[in-house]
């Protein structure tokens, strides 16, 4: 048994801390968020130039990675900064594009030069109040798609959108024939939008199966339980400091019993929630895989909304402003549950999991 | 004992409904179901409306225009107007100030204050916190000064909700700090109006402006405005906070939130399964009515007991925290109920008559951000720390 990172790891983690911290300061990111696109372009650039992305993937697809706990290295750190831009989505899309052996597409954006995004969930009809997906027709060399995909990530900033039609996966080209984008700002400053196809021309990425898929999602589960335990920490972190700072009484609040218990129950949740993160990060590619996929997104979005929710009420008002930097980690952190299913939904999956084996 | 209503309080209960069908306006009555935000006109709108009926002060005594009505008959006002979604009544000069002019203030002050906060003249905001100053309220610092027939006010008040809107606001201030520190502070009504008061809007994490920060540099304010006795605005101000605090829990607001709630687990679909039959939705859903349910007769027993002229300070504590612990409840079941759609944030669909393409479901708008603005509801009105420390004291004899 190792729990330690290992030194390549240790050094990403480093570089890209020490990038963040000088490039993506807070005022930086309060800029950012206010983009229609909620993400800085150049900055990915130079994240890209500094091999963050290519840590997602493995040396035989160009990068020098993309196992679960370089997965959770980058993770970790987009956390820490709450930085905004496609970090999942290129993850999840990259790997399809991997497993198609795309490696054409996935070295530009590896490289930064394209900027990808992944089509997967399906959107809200509003006509019918039902789920409404995309279809795919065609053969061979020849395939066309139709339908709507919800919730996109980043999607009005893509080059490259990577669709998922009747377990398989497809690239379209963003801009292209048949493709229209309403995007919107997101509660958590980035940005996304709902992908409009209409007999539109993909390319379909042979050989990627309904597995790849799934395991595309279980890197996902991956990347976010890392990223939200990063958050976690923050919230804890600012919240303690603020107990030792704030008087009432006075005396520190942190002094009052009621709000040490609290933050003692926290921090055990939290290290539960981290020990989550580590089993599906190391089951990540093994037969556990989905059990622990799914005990993951159930702790973080359970330990998740607990860390935001305690973290704003022992700040009191000012908890609840703009102004502070701590009002903007919890909200990533509660939207982080909202994203490839909530507690529930993976609660449920656990079950079945568990009842079928 | 006995839980039905009374022939009478049925009869009662049909004339608000008749009320409510005949005069809420569905252009209000819409915006507040849907979440959209309401502008002081709005407000303003629907005060008037029930100023006309004489039913918008019922817990003022009759002769300054409220309606003699049994605590039954505001149980069921309250609900009933928060079950035809009316806008919820500003609370800072009918509900707050209004009753301690009414039991502290003088004739004169009750002859000017309460018409004008009755007709809308007058819009009041509510002068507590400070920095400094939040659940230990007692070690507020703005400080009033006699000179003559003025009182001169230096400081700064915090979290002001709705400020920006208002014409007056009530202050609790310091007149004396060389003993106790309950026994130095008095409560002063000031003109918004006059020289040397500045508001800042303080905008909160869903981006809205709901608070603002009042400071007060030398700020001349008649000593005529002060209510009741010099230094003896502790007892004012502590008399004020139970109305608050039971006005916070928000029943009615919880039962037709749930109502509405139940709709849309009866509605969405998430995987192809409607939430309503989806065990984990459905329990979390059970959970929070049979909450609401003991919740209500938890209230209505401390409503009776407090008409017979019990003081209910832990049982109000009580249906502060509980009350606010179901309306956030309910804020999250309606994220979960939203599912990946809860992330969009698209702020012009919270306004009136906005037309764009909605994205998701159409209610799923504005769940986010009252989600996160729900937070406030465990903060303010004394925080549900505070309330557990007054439930201590009042009852547990440890
Ligand atoms: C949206 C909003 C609107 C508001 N509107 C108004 C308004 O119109 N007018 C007005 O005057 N005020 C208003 N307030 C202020 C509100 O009353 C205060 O925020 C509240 O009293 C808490 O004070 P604080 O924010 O300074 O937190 P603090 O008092 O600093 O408390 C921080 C944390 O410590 C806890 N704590 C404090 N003391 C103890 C203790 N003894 N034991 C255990 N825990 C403790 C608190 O519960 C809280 O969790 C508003 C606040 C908000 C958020």
């Amino acid at each position: 048994m190792d729990f330690a990172i290992g030194e390549d790891r240790q050094m990403l983690s480093d570089t890209m801390s020490r990038f963040l911290a000088k490039n993506f300061d807070w005022e930086k990111r309060l800029k950012v968020i206010e983009t229609d696109t909620g993400f800085d372009r150049d900055l990915w650039n130079e994240l890209a130039e500094l091999g963050v992305l290519g840590a997602l993937f493995s040396e035989d697809v160009g990068g020098f990675g993309g196992t679960g706990f370089d997965i959770g290295t980058v993770f970790g750190e987009v956390g820490r900064a709450i930085a905004t831009g496609p970090f999942l989505e290129t993850l999840m899309a990259g790997r399809l594009l991997a497993a198609a052996g795309e490696t054409d597409a996935l070295e530009s954006v590896i490289g930064g030069e394209k900027i990808v995004t992944f089509a997967h969930q399906p959107a809200h009809d509003a006509e019918t109040g039902e789920e409404s997906d995309v279809t795919a027709s065609g053969s061979g060399e020849d395939w066309t798609l139709t339908g709507t995909k919800g919730v996109v990530g980043y999607i009005g900033a893509a080059d490259l959108i990577v669709v998922t039609a009747d377990d398989k996966a497809f690239l379209v080209e963003a801009g292209g024939e048949g493709v229209t984008v309403s995007d919107y700002k997101m509660v958590d400053g980035g940005a996304g939008g709902e992908l409009h196809l209409s007999g539109t021309p993909a390319k379909l990425l042979a050989g990627v199966t309904a597995e790849d898929i799934a395991a595309a999602e279980a890197a996902g589960i991956v990347a976010l339980s890392w990223e939200g335990v990063a958050i976690m920490d923050q919230l804890r972190e600012q919240t303690l400091e603020y107990m030792r700072t704030r008087k009432q009484f006075g005396i520190p609040i942190g002094k009052f019993q009621a709000l040490q218990h609290r933050m003692a129950t926290l921090a055990l949740e939290i290290e539960q929630a981290r020990s989550a993160s580590i089993n599906a990060a190391a089951y990540f590619d093994k037969p556990e895989r989905d059990r622990f996929s799914a005990a993951a997104k159930y702790t973080l979005g359970h330990v998740g909304n607990l860390a935001a929710e305690e973290a704003i009420q022992i700040h009191g008002g000012i908890g609840m402003t703009w102004e502070l930097p701590l009002s903007h980690y919890a909200k990533r952190m509660v939207m982080l549950g909202h994203v490839l299913g909530d507690e529930d939904e993976h609660l449920s999956r656990y079950i079945a999991l568990m009842q079928a084996a | 004992m006995n839980l039905e209503f009374t022939q009478e309080e049925q009869d009662f209960r049909d004339e608000v409904r008749a009320f409510l069908k005949e005069k809420l306006p569905a252009r209000l009555s819409d915006k507040v179901r849907q979440g959209k935000r309401l502008t002081k006109q709005d407000m303003e709108e629907w005060h008037a409306i029930l100023n006309e009926k004489g039913w918008l002060a019922p817990h003022w005594p009759e002769q300054y225009g409220g309606t003699n009505w049994s605590v039954m008959q505001k149980f069921i006002f309250e609900t009933e107007t928060a079950m035809a979604h009316a806008p919820r009544i500003v609370p800072f000069g009918l509900s707050m100030l209004a009753p301690v002019l009414i039991k502290y203030g003088s004739e004169e002050q009750r002859q000017h204050y309460l018409p004008r906060i009755l007709d809308g003249t007058d819009w009041w905001c509510q002068g507590y916190s400070e920095p400094g100053a939040g659940s230990d309220l007692a070690s507020l610092k703005t400080s009033a000064v006699r000179e003559g027939d003025h009182y001169i006010v230096n400081g700064q008040k915090t979290w002001t909700t709705l400020g920006q809107y208002a014409d007056w606001i009530f202050c609790l201030v310091r007149t004396d700090s060389s003993g106790k520190k309950q026994e130095g502070i008095s409560f002063l009504l000031i003109d918004m109006d006059t020289p040397g008061i500045e508001v800042r809007p303080i905008k909160l994490l869903d981006g809205d402006a709901e608070v603002n920060e009042v400071f007060f540099t030398d700020v001349k304010v008649p000593v005529e405005n002060l209510v009741g006795e010099e230094n003896k605005g502790w007892t004012y101000a502590k008399f004020l906070l139970t109305y608050e605090r039971t006005n916070i829990a928000g029943i009615g607001a919880s039962m037709a939130a749930i109502e509405r709630l139940k709709h849309i687990a009866r509605t969405t679909k998430k995987n192809g399964v409607l939430l309503a039959d989806d065990p984990l939705f459905a329990q979390r859903l059970a959970r929070l009515e049979i909450d609401l349910e003991n919740m209500k007769t938890t209230n209505l027993r401390v409503l009776d007991a407090a008409g017979k002229g019990g003081v209910p300070v832990a049982e109000s504590s009580m249906l502060k925290i509980r009350g606010t612990e179901i309306r956030q409840e309910i804020g999250a079941l309606m994220r979960r109920a939203a599912g990946r759609y809860a992330q969009p944030f698209v702020s012009e669909s919270m306004e009136e008559g906005y037309n764009g393409t909605p994205v998701g479901p159409e209610w799923v708008g504005p769940v986010s951000s009252q989600y996160f603005n729900n937070r406030k509801l465990s903060i303010f009105g004394g925080s549900n720390e505070v309330q557990r420390e007054i439930i201590t004291k009042a009852i547990l004899e440890l």
